[in-house]
């Protein structure tokens, strides 16, 4: 009889939270009180046996634990983690849903110099993809839009939303440029096809296109009313005023250095995303002030003769440096390993980083790049209450097991695509 | 007998042409003009060959042959005599490899992604494969080019062995001399050899579209062409087969584009009996030793890699250490096979600009090449290897008679070649040199002077000294000269000479500066004493070392084996005994050989284990690295005949790093583009050995088959290649297995087919298969065909949605290798989920967690790891996923996969717990040998860094030394990836392709 009982309970269990069906949650109604566990406050303090409280979507951090009444929803994590919700930068998360499948491909537009172009209008809140980044803690990410020279803005979103407008949570606030490759094309496979060309003259004659736009910008925004309104130049005024920043897709020293001369001119604030070399100028781009996204540290080492480790290693050489740095998950199907975002962190502290030190550079610093540092990223009293409950480490796939997530108080589903067909297929052979 | 005055020489020269024939036999537009071509080359140092010298030697030839030579020879009455004093006279060089007189190859612009050509698209009765063209006789297609003809003669050459380097069965060169004169008397020799290659040249045909697939197609090519003998009537008239087998007499020449292609073509070679003479790559020197083995003759270039410009540090990161390190030894390969005796020629073929071949050459003297060898590798090393040493190569009595005179000593700096003598006929290259003008003369110019001439032709410094000393100009064409100096009355003005020499004055008129015309005449009174011209004897050129393998993270000596106890560690035995804690483990001879507490032994180095955890090394089920030229063989839906075996590249970097990781072996795999992909290798990363040793030895051979997404090609629409549809994947797997089942049923004298007989082994349980696979309905189709034809499917890989048939799959014995995490970059993952293994596993299949990925592959302990996370998977049974599961599944479970004694020493010294994300692999031990060590690794990069450092600055220097430099560019190796359509390259250049302006990749 309990045989017979336990399939009939999963398949009415499956057929009740089949993806279709899961929702975004309702607002906070019940303040929340998590007790016991260890607070991994994002900006390297760690507090243990530490108290969380949850009000209208606020965090509370409490010294001790308060009484327990009935109109508080209590938590007991004793034993377990409390970390920052985890933010993905630079993703072209839910712009695309099947990498290989044009007709789901919305992320690369057409034309070159594109700031008008807005990835939040085309960001799908139902893509199967983001439901896994929650299970493993990641709450927020970065939508960015690619293509052409200037590509567009990204907006920031959070995680449990109906549709975009929804999800929004810093609108439009960072507009895109992918600088040409600054080194001679390499010899591939054999036949000499490098060299033969000056890429590094071609590349910086197309830059000096986007200096002229901006130029023209600048002097086009001096003006209120016109004429002729030009959409392209609209879009970029939060550029000058500096309530957007100036993302550089890079990855080489000649192409940082140059994006730094770039921003200095407009007075620009500028962050590098990319950045597989900057370890090499991380002095420089320290003393500028210059953030990086750093490219996804699981990475085969840039040059042959380069240490095995290199990519391994290098946010720990930015942090050594002053940079202020996060990580993102940004090659070919990048999107769909945005999960792993804290194991790449983990991987950064196997190789120089403390464990604090990277979990801030998924938490606290891209917060502090993506200018949503006043309202989430850390364990700080009056942020957003988006924070994640791991039963072990969350940077370490050996334990880690979220237990719980909140998006501004709000208990997140942690179920998914995967947890269901998991789920279903138990169930065919009885496990 | 009057002597013949080499004034006059040029003169005839210009009349020498055609001059040859007794007998005339075609029509001449004028009256008969017959000549002897009788000459004799008197008072010379004639080089004989590069063992014989004779002074004061004199030739004679006759009608275009070497009639006698020797220092007693008698001078015959009706020979022209050209006084020879002070010259040497050496046969002229031959090139065993060269395309002079030949069409340029067109290169075929074969595109993976166009329309598929199937067959040879060559019109008549020869092979199906149009890169096979051993019916081409290159001497129907030969046509004197003279133009070409005369740069080759100005470097010393007199006959070439030529063809059209086309293809990969190239037909037969043909001996030819670079005179001046009709096809017909040109070539000397219709058939020299037999060409092969790798490179399918002009083909426009899909097959072979690898390395593995041209090996297969010439492996296959020697069945046919023993077949054929039998004049089967199954095959009707093929020429190409039919004169395979004429040329077999032939010597057969390889010519290949790298150091390992050596060995490839050796091993085809010796698998048909034939011993190849190999066209080198110049990179020899970096496996002397392999080439040894080959007892092949070698017919090597001397282009050397051109200096980069080495200004921009931050381009300069990009250059690996091997380029920059070949750069620097590439001058060295010829005599590092002069060190090791091993027979070679040299040829001028692969230059960019023939005039660097004397420069090259001497370089590579300079840079330890003996002169004798160099003589000898360009005259009788080359003559002997193609069988023409009655004609050419040495200055023999009855020999064609190609020879040249040069001023001095062939390989000295200051040397020239005067004259390029071929059949017999006189060619100009430096007739100025005949007359040296050097020498002090008295010479009346109104007043007695003296004229003191001194240097070497075209390099003259005169003056002429009375009361004081005057700077003369001198110029000189042959024996007119002319002079020039100030005007005693007033320097301003000029006096200008004009006189010829005639061996011993020169007398003429001249201007003075009055206008005024003088005769004058200057009469040597001394020669000038010419140094004897010699070549530089400086100590060889210092040179950084090879390293094994060539790249930065080679060494000179390989690691060595050794026996090692390590103690205190928490040892994963993946045994019963499970994990043992402060444990020791002992490795004797490349085996374990004892595992517990307190172990001891004299004889072995003590490895501090405290606090680190060792585990059994990583097997990687899956992987593409350390294979080259190509890892799919795409251009048809079966190619079990091609073999990653062929095509292992020891010097790829990823072992190093796969290393890293804690992976000891790996399973290279075709990539998935076809249903029956090709035959597959296990590795051992043995780092520093060679293909052969980097084989994991006596284990049950494996093929890679593929279904869903790939085969049928569906991001391709215009490819007509079937099938378009998993129906018509089941049908190509029936297919393919039943044309097996009839093959094995013909009796004997059947066409023997590479194909055929590899998929035979699978129905005879020899081979097993690894198939790439998705979504459920395929893999249980493919079981279903293979439960039809009584196999097994050994492993399914990938098997994304084997969770949805898990029972099936272990019904049917299948294992399963998979992904940890991968899903939704395409249709056919979509239901991909990270729990798959460990429902797979709880079901009872045998799972592995394999890479696929150069740089996942040294985290898989890390990837197995996420089945604890996803599914509850233990500790334990997650790292057999990556060790022991793989082990067995590969069949190799009896010598890998778990650290008990007698098991080979594959063995990871972790940091911490091998299944955390902190985890860093210290010590990577294959077959007892630490191939892989963090601290060593960093004493390492500061190696590299130091010699890198090296050559940078003596780059630099060549560029300040004059040298012509080429722009830096990336050294950078394609990822080989499984799949064509997804590519989860995760190197930088594959990221950053778009951004080159025009251009969307940096490879296909």
């Amino acid at each position: 009889m309990k045989k017979l009982l336990i399939p009939i309970f999963c398949f009415l269990g499956l057929s009740l939270m089949a993806q279709e069906t899961m929702h975004p949650s309702p607002a906070q109604a019940k303040k929340i009180v998590i007790t016991g566990a260890t607070l991994h406050i994002g900006n390297g303090q760690v507090i243990s046996n530490g108290t969380v409280s949850i009000d209208k979507g606020k965090l509370t951090i409490l010294s001790t634990a308060p009484a327990i009444s009935a109109e508080v929803e209590h938590i007991d994590a004793t034993g377990k983690h409390i970390y920052p919700g985890v933010i993905a930068p630079n993703t072209n998360l839910g712009l695309v849903e099947v990498s290989s499948t044009k007709s789901t491909v919305d992320f690369d537009e057409l034309g070159e110099m594109n700031p008008n172009i807005r990835s939040i209008v085309a960001y799908n809140t139902d893509s199967k993809v983001i439901n896994t980044l929650r299970t493993n803690g990641v709450l927020l990410a970065q939508i960015v839009p690619q293509g052409g020279l200037i590509s567009g803005s990204s907006t920031v979103v959070q995680l449990d939303a109906w549709n975009w407008e929804d999800a929004a949570y810093a609108l439009d606030n960072g507009v895109h440029m992918t600088f040409p490759a600054l080194i001679n094309r390499p010899n591939g496979g054999g036949g000499r096809r490098g060299g033969d060309s000056d890429a590094v003259k071609a590349g910086l004659e197309r830059i000096e296109t986007a200096r002229v736009f901006f130029r023209e910008a600048k002097a086009y925004l001096n003006e209120k009313s016109h004429a002729a309104v030009n959409l392209k130049f609209e879009a970029t005024k939060g550029l000058f005023d500096r309530s957007k920043s100036l993302y550089v897709h890079c990855d080489l020293v000649k192409e940082m250095l140059t994006a730094i001369d770039f921003a200095k001119e407009f007075n620009f604030k500028l962050v590098i995303a990319g950045g597989t070399d900057s370890w090499m100028i991380a002095d420089i781009l320290a003393a500028n002030q210059v953030a990086v996204i750093l490219h996804e540290p699981h990475a085969l080492p840039a040059a042959e003769d380069d240490a095995v480790d290199q990519p391994y290693k290098t946010g720990a050489q930015l942090q050594k440096a002053g940079v202020l740095f996060t990580i993102c998950q940004d090659s070919g199907d990048g999107y769909t390993q945005i999960r792993n975002l804290p194991f790449l962190a983990g991987t950064m502290a196997a190789y120089g980083l403390t464990r604090e030190e990277a979990l801030s550079a998924i938490t606290l610093n891209p917060a502090k790049i993506l200018g949503i540092a006043d309202r989430t990223g850390s364990l700080e009293n009056g942020k957003d209450a988006n924070i994640v409950i791991c039963q072990g480490d969350l940077l370490d796939m050996k334990s880690s097991v979220v237990t719980h997530a909140f998006i501004q108080g709000r208990a997140v589903d942690l179920n998914n695509k995967h947890t269901q067909l998991y789920n279903r297929y138990k169930y065919k052979y009885n496990l | 007998m009057k002597k013949f005055s080499f004034r006059s020489l040029g003169v005839l020269l210009a009349f020498l042409v055609h001059g040859l024939q007794a007998q005339v036999t075609f029509p001449i537009n004028d009256v008969a003009n017959p000549r002897a071509g009788y000459y004799a080359f008197v008072h010379a140092t004639v080089v004989k060959d590069a063992k014989t010298t004779l002074q004061n030697a004199t030739l004679i030839v006759k009608q275009g042959r070497i009639e006698a030579v020797g220092t007693s020879v008698a001078i015959p009455k009706d020979a022209v005599v050209i006084e020879c004093k002070g010259k040497f006279i050496y046969p002229s060089f031959v090139d065993a490899f060269s395309d002079y007189g030949m069409e340029a190859v067109t290169a075929s612009n074969y595109s993976y992604r166009a329309p598929s050509q199937m067959l040879s698209n060559t019109k008549g009765p020869f092979s199906w494969n149009q890169a096979l063209k051993s019916e081409v006789e290159h001497a129907k297609h030969f046509a004197v080019n003279e133009a070409k003809a005369k740069e080759l003669r100005k470097l010393g050459f007199g006959a070439v062995s030529t063809l059209q380097p086309d293809g990969i069965s190239r037909g037969t060169s043909a001996l030819v001399s670079l005179a001046k004169d009709r096809e017909n008397m040109v070539i000397l020799k219709e058939k020299t050899a037999a060409h092969f290659s790798f490179e399918k040249g002009s083909s426009t045909q899909d097959y072979p579209g690898s390395l593995m697939g041209s090996v297969a197609l010439l492996r296959q090519n020697f069945l046919d062409a023993q077949w054929y003998k039998s004049k089967p009537a199954q095959e009707g008239l093929n020429l190409s087969l039919d004169r395979f087998n004429q040329n077999a007499g032939l010597p057969q020449i390889f010519a290949v584009t790298d150091k390992w292609n050596v060995l490839r073509a050796d091993k085809i070679g010796d698998e048909f009996g034939v011993q190849y003479i190999i066209k080198g790559s110049g990179e020899e020197y970096q496996r002397i030793d392999e080439m040894k083995a080959t007892k092949a003759a070698f017919i090597l270039p001397l282009a050397f890699p051109q200096t980069i410009d080495v200004e921009d540090p931050t381009d300069m990161r990009f250059v690996n250490v091997a380029e920059l390190k070949h750069w620097e030894l590439a001058p060295t390969n010829p005599a590092a096979f002069e060190k090791a005796n091993i027979s070679f020629a040299l040829t001028a073929n692969g230059l960019k600009d023939v005039n660097s071949f004397m420069p090259n050459l001497r370089k590579a003297i300079q840079y330890g090449l003996s002169e004798q060898k160099a003589l000898e590798a360009l005259t009788a090393t080359p003559a002997q290897l193609l069988g023409v040493s009655d004609l050419v190569g040495s200055l023999d009595p009855g020999k064609v008679a190609n020879f040249f005179i040069a001023s001095g000593p062939v390989f000295a700096e200051k040397s020239a070649i005067i004259e390029n003598w071929v059949q017999g006929n006189g060619y100009a290259v430096q007739s100025d040199l005949w007359t040296n003008l050097a020498g002090t003369y008295q010479i009346n110019l109104g007043s007695p002077a003296k004229l003191v001439i001194q240097g070497e032709p075209g390099s003259y410094k005169a003056s002429l000294i009375a009361s004081d000393t005057t700077q003369v100009d001198l110029t000189q064409k042959e024996q007119l000269v002319n002079l020039g100096y100030a005007s005693k009355a007033d320097k301003s003005q000029r006096v200008r000479l004009t006189g010829s020499f005639d061996g011993s004055s020169i007398s003429g008129t001249g201007q003075l500066a009055s206008g005024n015309w003088i005769s004058w005449k200057a009469v040597r009174s001394e020669a000038a004493k010419s140094d004897s011209i010699q070549v530089k004897t400086n100590k060889p050129e210092a040179v950084g070392d090879v390293v094994y393998p060539f790249n930065g993270f080679g060494q000179k000596t390989i690691a060595k084996q050794e026996n090692l106890l390590i103690q205190h560690a928490t040892v994963w035995t993946n045994e019963k005994q499970g994990v043992l804690k402060d444990a020791d483990v002992l490795v004797k001879a490349g085996k374990i050989v004892q595992v517990g507490k307190g172990l001891k032994d004299p004889s072995a180095r003590i490895v501090d284990g405290t606090g680190k955890h060792v585990t059994a090394g990583i097997i990687d089920e899956h992987s593409h690295v350390g294979a080259t030229g190509g890892i799919n063989e795409c251009t048809q839906s079966v190619t079990a005949e091609v073999r990653i075996a062929d095509v292992i590249d020891p010097d790829d970097v990823d072992i190093y790093r796969q290393l890293s990781g804690g992976v000891t072996a790996s399973h290279i795999l075709h990539g998935s583009c076809n249903v029956i992909g090709g035959q597959t290798q296990l590795l051992k990363f043995r780092w520093g050995q060679n293909a052969e040793a980097l084989k994991f030895a006596n284990w049950d051979p494996f093929i890679k088959f593929a279904l869903g997404e790939n085969v049928k090609r569906s991001w391709n629409t215009s490819n007509p290649r079937f099938p378009d549809t998993r129906m018509g994947v089941e049908q190509v797997l029936t297919d393919a297995f039943t044309r097996a089942r009839d093959y094995e049923k013909q009796g004997p004298g059947k066409r023997i087919d590479l194909e055929l007989e590899t998929l035979l082994e699978i129905l005879n349980k020899k081979r097993f298969i690894t198939c790439h696979s998705y979504v459920q309905s395929e893999i249980n189709s493919i079981l279903k065909v293979a439960d039809k034809f009584g196999f097994t499917v050994n492993t399914l890989t990938h098997i994304l949605e084997g969770y949805k048939v898990a029972d099936k799959m272990k019904a049917h014995g299948a294992n399963a290798s998979t992904f940890a995490d991968w899903w939704n970059y395409k249709m056919e993952v979509l239901d991909a989920i990270p729990q798959n293994a460990a429902i797979m596993q709880a079901v009872g299949v045998n799972v592995a967690i394999n890479s696929d990925d150069a740089e996942m592959a040294r985290r898989l302990n890390q990837e197995a790891a996420k089945s604890i996370k996803y599914a509850g998977m233990s500790e334990e049974d997650a790292l057999k996923m990556v060790t022991l599961n793989p082990a067995k599944m590969l069949h190799v479970a009896d010598r890998v996969g778990s650290i008990a004694p007698g098991k080979d020493a594959d063995l990871v010294i972790w940091s911490d717990h091998p299944l955390s994300i902190y985890a860093k692999s210290e010590k990577t031990i294959v077959d007892g040998t630490v191939v892989f060590d963090r601290a060593e690794d960093v004493k390492l990069q500061e190696a590299l860094k130091v010699e890198k450092q090296r050559l940078i600055q003596k780059m630099i220097a060549s560029k300040k030394g004059g040298a012509p430099t080429r722009p830096s560019a990336p050294s950078v190796k394609k990822q080989n990836m499984c799949e064509e359509d997804h590519n989860h390259d995760k190197s930088l250049w594959e990221r950053i392709a778009s951004r080159f302006i025009d251009e969307d990749h940096i490879n296909e």
